[in-house]
């Protein structure tokens, strides 16, 4: 599994990462996460409301950080 | 799989009654709070703490205290709604709004998405990208950028619970204004020599997505939850700031000492020369100009003072350095400080 977390360094962008990477270690999910913080890559992604969350190639989560349970929801569903 | 993902495997959807009470039970006790504010701190500071009113001590801790509780409460309230109505809304639908405009009326209409679009200027610089590489024309895209902070529910509120609906009205007008022209200036300059050039190579793969669709009605109201708390929570500082100095002002400053002292015509470009560099919010800055207006500071000295506060801010002139080159900024501030400057003169000529 691929993670990519795209945000250019805002606070919520960071926050992403911490809800993301609680909700791997409650799951016990090894993946590559993989930080995006360059704004052309990130924009070529579709995503223009960040921070945004892909999971492998898929755009999943743009513009919010959702809560631990919603990311571990998003995780197993796949 | 999409963002629309999230609510339908999410919890089952509350009932109405448990959606819809608490909202109601919410509106109650902030109109009640709202409208006995007042006589709740008449009654704590005169009564209670046995503070004088009419004396500069009296009045003024008074103010401080009643001000802050108006505007918190203010604030809470139209962040509240305004959050759910733009939860409607999003950039990517205003760039598929904006896409294949023209100069002109795209600007119009850049100016009015800027409003009514949720935007933080975090993502200032990815919304530039989008819509360029999108193809939306730069002074559109300027017009979008110079619309959204100048015209914020932070400075709407404020300016309606301090200087009532005639004086908001004109500022969103004439914002709306400033915001359609300086596009459309920077677009006819033709400054694309003067953009990043990566900007242009940017190639769109990803399907868009887009985060207000899909949102039920319990995603909306929580949405608006969250953006009340995390909006008070970045403004306080400021706030409790910019009316401990309009509190100090309204008791010790001279009557009418801006009315015998700044009434020149250098008071505007005085007013935005200091704005500009001054980075605040319009949390800290409203309670302290109203304070000024309250002296006797003209209201054209007083709105252009505001405008180039919130409008043109360093950090997010920062962030667009990544995207503008220098000159680019450089010009941009120009053109949009001159806007802020002849609205500036206009309103002490006709207020």
């Amino acid at each position: 599994m691929n993670i990519n977390i795209l945000g250019s360094g805002c606070v919520n962008c960071k926050n992403l990462e911490k809800v993301t990477l609680a909700a791997m270690a409650e799951l016990g999910l090894v993946a590559d996460v993989e930080k995006v913080t360059d704004p052309g890559e990130i924009v070529s992604w579709g995503v223009m409301s960040t921070p945004a969350l892909v999971i492998d190639d898929e755009v999943v989560v743009a513009g919010k950080v959702p809560a631990v349970a919603d990311i571990k929801r998003l995780l197993t569903s796949r | 799989m999409n963002a629309r993902t999230l609510s339908p495997v999410a919890p089952s959807p509350k009932s109405s009654v448990r959606r819809w009470g608490p909202v109601t039970a919410g509106v109650v006790i902030w109109w009640s709070l709202y409208h006995w504010n007042r006589p709740f701190w008449d009654w704590v500071m005169f009564d209670v703490v046995g503070l004088k009113a009419g004396s500069r001590l009296g009045e003024s801790v008074h103010f401080f205290f009643y001000d802050v509780s108006k505007i918190a409460l203010l604030l809470t309230g139209v962040i509240y709604l305004v959050t759910i109505l733009r939860s409607f809304m999003s950039v990517e639908r205003t760039r598929a709004l904006l896409g294949g405009r023209r100069q002109g009326l795209g600007n119009v209409a850049a100016a009015g998405l800027g409003v009514v679009t949720p935007f933080c200027s975090c993502s200032a610089v990815p919304v530039f990208i989008g819509f360029v590489a999108a193809g939306v024309p730069l002074g559109v895209t300027l017009s979008f950028l110079i619309a959204s902070p100048m015209i914020n529910e932070v400075a709407i509120v404020l300016l309606f619970g301090l200087f009532g609906w005639e004086i908001t009205a004109l500022y969103i007008g004439f914002g709306l204004v400033i915001a359609t022209v300086a596009g459309m200036v920077l677009g006819k300059l033709n400054l694309e020599r003067w953009v990043e050039p990566f900007v242009f190579e940017t190639k769109l793969r990803g399907k868009v997505v887009d985060p207000s669709r899909g949102l039920t009605w319990d995603d909306r109201l929580q949405m608006a939850r969250e953006e009340v708390v995390s909006i008070l929570r970045k403004v306080w500082p400021f706030l409790l700031v910019g009316i401990g100095i309009g509190a100090a002002i309204h008791g010790w400053a001279p009557e009418d000492w801006f009315a015998n002292h700044a009434t020149g015509w250098w008071g505007v470009p005085l007013a935005v020369g200091v704005g500009v560099p001054l980075y605040s919010n319009a949390a800290g800055v409203l309670p302290l100009v109203e304070a000024l207006h309250d002296k006797g500071l003209p209201m054209g000295t007083v709105l252009a003072f505001m405008m180039s506060v919130v409008a043109l801010s360093v950090p997010e002139m920062v962030l667009l350095r990544r995207v503008l080159m220098p000159k680019l900024i450089a010009t941009y501030v120009g053109v949009v400080a001159t806007g802020i400057l002849l609205t500036g003169f206009l309103f002490n000529a006709i207020l």
